[in-house]
């Protein structure tokens, strides 16, 4: 996370090879980027870029899914499988046969989306994922984003969208004019408003609130709705006057 | 009296059958700040294409019913007319960039309206500083990030001072401090100069506060507009899905457990307040 400009999107492109860098070295699972090439990177890296418009092409969505699986050279069965799956996922299966330029922002954006998830790449970098998506659409986003996780493949999110990470709960790194300049667990990084401010964010919600009723001996570091709601209750159950 | 108003509207995308939007019937007022959300492919962008006139001119299909804006048929005048009155802000700010500059494309809507030089000067400084971007006047917009070409694109409708502004979604690209700026920016300029501002956007908790209008379209349909503390409380918002900002979900988190704030919060600000109050009453 970080302000515009800061370098972020200009730091993820070097994961997948489309950026060498000028000075010291990138690795992906032990192979310096600098020796291979985008192509190959890319079996384990899959790049969702922010803007989908910079990477459909197809005629239909169906075609947009397929390109790369018949690339990397999946057979004919594998191929159709995953299809299916990645258009299933993403809530596009009524649209298999249509332009992805018919379809509105949001909707090309998870078109972007399952054309990379269907050749299951270990490592999966989203450049702004959240955008255009309403909320239905972002719920099972985060949740598939979780279940991938879990599953032990890295996930790196580029992201403005603060309420989203807040649900998330991930390990956040702070960039701010091409530095890192923050790396922890969410709670404690996006509740220092210090830290927030340099990076051009703003406070989640629920911390605002927090921070607000610090008189009343709230802790400072809420992110949390649940954790939210059981504080204030406890405190009306009578803790204070105890 | 009314700037933009709707009877019937329907409109269907050539080489498609479904309509987009069917029967919508609206009444916006002069400086109303309207907040209009749904589900991705509701129909909410195709609304507004037709607000200047690049439904039908630009887009073709079939538009039925009757739409007036600004006292104008967006049919019957052409898009650089009808643009004079509504500003668009893009989804995507690189569908409408283009010059080699961020001030030259600043400038480019007003030298085509033939303002004087001074006057154009004025407000492109003036809508290259609201947007706090005057120091990237002189690079091209295309060496410039998402974020900062969001602002060039808001800038340069900033400058043509329409009565009506249009934003799909202008800060999806921005980071969240410069969202929360032109939002303020907008909301200001909305009230000290009685401009009309429809924003589309699903990030309620960023826009919330400043609408005084939230309209819910799905499947082509207007299915809730009303004051934002009542769309909150509507059932139908959340059985459509709409993500309502924490603070409103937090109200109701606690109303579930019969504590009840007394009041729907549309800011963090708001929260803490009526939370502080039911603290303080409880301590007696």
């Amino acid at each position: 996370m970080g302000q515009n400009g800061a370098g972020k999107t200009t730091l993820v492109k070097h994961f997948n090879g489309l950026l060498k860098p000028t000075k010291g070295r990138v690795l992906i699972d032990g192979i310096d980027t600098r020796n291979v090439s985008v192509a190959t990177l890319s079996r384990k890296v899959g790049f969702v870029f922010q803007n989908p418009d910079h990477q459909l092409f197809s005629e239909t969505v169906e075609d947009e899914i397929f390109f790369a699986l018949k690339n990397f050279g999946f057979d004919e069965r594998v191929i159709s499988e995953r299809v299916d799956w990645a258009l299933n996922l993403l809530d596009l299966t009524q649209y298999r046969k249509t332009s992805p330029f018919m379809l509105s922002g949001g909707e090309r954006k998870r078109v972007a989306l399952a054309s990379v998830l269907a050749w299951d790449p270990k490592i999966l970098i989203l450049d702004e994922p959240t955008i255009g998506q309403d909320n239905y659409q972002k719920e099972r986003l985060r949740q598939f984003i979780i279940q991938m996780n879990q599953q032990g493949k890295t996930v790196i999110i580029v992201t403005h969208d603060i309420e989203f990470v807040v649900e998330c709960e991930p390990r956040v790194v702070l960039m701010a004019n091409g530095k890192i300049i923050a790396d922890g667990e969410a709670k404690k990084i996006l509740t220092d408003p210090e830290l927030i401010n340099r990076s051009s964010l703003v406070l989640p919600e629920i911390t605002q609130v927090f921070l607000r009723l610090n008189d009343f001996g709230f802790p400072s570091n809420v992110i949390n709705i649940y954790e939210a709601k059981r504080l204030i209750l406890e405190r009306l159950s009578g803790g204070v006057s105890k | 009296m009314a700037i933009i108003e709707t009877r019937n509207l329907t409109y269907i995308y050539p080489f498609t059958e479904k309509p987009a939007f069917e029967s919508v019937n609206l009444s916006i007022g002069r400086g109303e700040f309207v907040l209009l959300t749904g589900p991705s492919g509701c129909g909410k962008t195709t609304l507004c294409r037709c607000l200047n006139g690049l439904i039908p001119h630009f887009y073709g299909g079939k538009l039925e019913g009757e739409i007036i804006v600004a006292g104008l048929k967006p049919s019957e005048h052409p898009i650089y007319k009808m643009a004079q009155h509504v500003g668009m802000v893009f989804q995507n700010p690189e569908n409408q960039l283009f010059a080699l500059t961020v001030e030259k494309d600043v400038a480019f809507g007003l030298e085509n309206l033939g303002l004087p030089r001074d006057e154009i000067r004025r407000r492109v400084n003036w809508a290259l500083k609201v947007t706090g971007i005057y120091d990237l006047k002189d690079k091209a917009p295309f060496e410039l990030s998402g974020g900062q070409q969001q602002r060039v694109a808001i800038a340069s409708v900033l400058a043509m001072q329409p009565e009506i502004i249009v934003l799909d979604e202008p800060t999806s690209f921005l980071d969240p401090l410069s969202a929360k700026n032109i939002l303020e920016t907008v909301h200001q300029l909305s009230r000290d100069l009685k401009i009309t501002v429809i924003l589309i956007e699903h990030r309620l908790d960023l826009a919330a506060r400043y609408a005084n209008r939230v309209i819910v379209m799905k499947d082509g349909h207007i299915v809730l507009d009303d004051e934002p503390r009542r769309a909150f409380l509507d059932e139908k918002i959340r059985l459509i899905g709409i993500g309502i900002p924490k603070v409103v979900k937090l109200y109701f988190l606690l109303r579930e457990d019969s504590v009840d704030i007394g009041g729907v919060p549309l800011s963090p600000e708001e929260a803490s307040k009526l939370i502080e109050g039911v603290l303080i009453s409880d301590r007696g």
